[in-house]
């Protein structure tokens, strides 16, 4: 225990001398990371406009408050379409991801070298985000809902597999041993000893991944890919803050509702 | 099982099926008939344009064969310094949102804090979580003007809202013992905080804020798309101006990028635990 002399007394101490200093450095050196990257940050930066922000913020705020209701009218197209880019996008990353997952997992997988092309394909859909994803379909396919639907569900494939094929290693292999005892073919095998055990999992994950895909399809819309994004994105433009300030609300009301939704099915099935 | 679903599956060679995963029928077929009502209404509105996306796959088709061979070095110097500004996003984000957070994840634990406070917290929480990096970005950008500091701005506030719950949901569970015995050698709040809450939260959170870096790179990745600085920026223009070959180069680099993280991220984070 670090104790120093004080005065002649002993005194207790949280550290010794040299990690003290060992701290102390690591600090010293993390902060001034932080301090050049704010300089370079801050000489990118328009002060004037920063100077101008409270303004402009109080401004934002006065003009979006009461939101313009009768604009609800509008939106329920538009909010039908962020469900939809939502529920199909995960859908479709379902059905690919479930496959996927068998042939990346460890215990399931037919042949090693499947198994590193299975990792690649989570690897890559983990790593480009859905606007990204978003941006390159809007290019292929056009604007519309059908370009938000294929990125969030290729955004969300990786993410699926991933945590399905972590579930489906770490199942019990005592049923396994237990169903290929009787005789049964590998097919067999997989219904009744390996998916009973991963249903759970699957369905959880995959009502996760729906309620992250429900905030995400909000924003698809910003490059054009449907959904409520378009009338954010369009209101904002227009400087129409009373529309803004409802769009807003129906997402926090929409998020909330839908993370209720899936903490519910997630306490049933789990 | 009664005696008469046992006779009545024997009479006829004996057969066995799983058990449904939804018990109750009538739920279970509810469930099931209107999710199929459901999807089916879905699929009907989307409406698919035949033409247009003919029209798309051969844009497509330069598309992907641009990726098959990205121009680094064309605008080299456009992807460096749109890599290294979100870099710089990242780090002064991570940090600013890590020190808020501390405060206000205190604040959002229900037994350290009296219940206003703690509705205070929580509210600034769910409204950091709900909304989407984008959308914050947007925000800030009409306020602050374009550039990096929008992106700082957006970044610091979406680490405050998932860190201070982790924090929250981790001070929560700590062993009260140990507080205790810190508030009985006559302790102050702050000290009690400091030696006998923190201790026991200050792994986790090393951890946390190493993997909230990760989450910040990716979205400084992104931001740029609105106008809140980083690469994002550098790739809505190369995709406005057809300009492929830059776009698949940036988007590769940005893959590397968040993989390099990443795998530097888990192996310092394994090494902690």
């Amino acid at each position: 225990m670090p104790v120093v002399l004080k005065n002649g007394s002993k005194t207790w101490q949280w550290r010794d001398r040299k990690t003290e200093w060992l701290n102390w450095l690591g600090w010293m050196a993390g902060a001034i990371v932080v301090m050049y990257c704010w300089q370079m940050i801050a000489d990118r930066t328009n002060w004037s406009f920063v100077q101008d922000a409270p303004r402009q913020a109080a401004n934002m705020i006065a003009r979006g408050i009461p939101p313009r209701w009768e604009y609800m009218n509008q939106l329920w197209s538009p909010l039908w379409d962020t469900l939809t880019i939502a529920t199909l996008g995960s859908v479709i990353a379902f059905f690919i991801a479930v496959p996927v997952a068998f042939l990346a997992a460890q215990n399931t997988t037919p042949h090693p070298i499947v198994r590193q092309i299975a990792l690649l394909v989570i690897v890559a859909s983990r790593s480009v985000n859905s606007l990204i994803w978003a941006l390159l379909l809007v290019v292929v396919l056009g604007p519309g809902v059908l370009a938000g639907i294929l990125a969030i569900a290729l955004r969300s494939i990786g993410f699926t597999a991933k945590l399905f094929y972590e579930g489906i290693e770490e199942i019990d292999q005592e049923p396994v041993e237990a169903v290929t005892a009787t005789g049964a073919s590998s097919s067999q095998v997989l219904s009744y000893a390996i998916m009973p055990q991963v249903v759970p999992t699957i369905a959880g994950v995959t009502i996760y991944r729906w309620d992250i895909n429900l905030r995400e399809s909000t924003i698809v819309g910003l490059v054009g890919a449907g959904g409520i994004g378009i009338q954010l994105d369009a209101s904002i433009n227009t400087l129409r803050w009373g529309q803004v300030s409802l769009i807003l609300l129906v997402i926090f009301i929409t998020v909330f509702i839908s993370e209720w939704v899936s903490a519910k099915v997630r306490e049933l099935v789990i | 099982m009664t005696k008469a679903a046992m006779s009545g599956a024997t009479t006829s060679g004996r057969s066995w099926s799983p058990p449904p995963f939804i018990k109750n029928p009538w739920l279970r077929w509810g469930i099931i008939s209107s999710s199929i009502l459901y999807l089916i209404l879905a699929i009907a509105s989307v409406n698919i344009d035949p033409a247009r996306i003919a029209r798309g796959l051969e844009r497509g088709r330069s598309l992907f064969q641009a990726f098959l061979q990205p121009d680094f070095f064309t605008r080299g110097s456009d992807i460096v310094s749109g890599v290294v500004e979100s870099l710089w996003m990242t780090v002064v984000a991570t940090a600013i949102g890590v020190f808020i957070s501390i405060p206000v994840g205190l604040g959002a634990a229900r037994n350290m804090v009296p219940l206003p406070i703690y509705l205070v917290c929580r509210l600034l929480v769910a409204l950091s979580r709900t909304f989407q990096e984008v959308i914050i970005a947007i925000l800030f950008v009409v306020m602050v003007g374009f550039g990096p500091l929008a992106g700082v701005l957006t970044l610091a506030f979406g680490s405050l809202g998932f860190f201070s719950k982790l924090l929250a949901e981790d001070i929560e569970e700590i062993d009260s013992s140990q507080v205790d015995a810190i508030r009985s050698t006559g302790a102050s709040w702050l000290q009690t905080i400091a030696f006998g809450v923190f201790p026991q939260v200050l792994p986790r959170m090393v951890g946390l804020s190493l993997y909230r870096f990760d989450i910040n790179l990716r979205e400084a990745s992104v931001i740029g798309i609105v106008g809140a600085g980083g690469i994002g920026s550098t790739l809505n223009t190369s995709l406005q101006r057809y300009d492929y070959e830059l776009s698949s180069a940036i988007i590769l680099v940005i893959i590397a990028l968040v993989m390099a993280t990443e795998l530097t991220s888990s192996w310092i984070r394994r090494r902690l635990q």
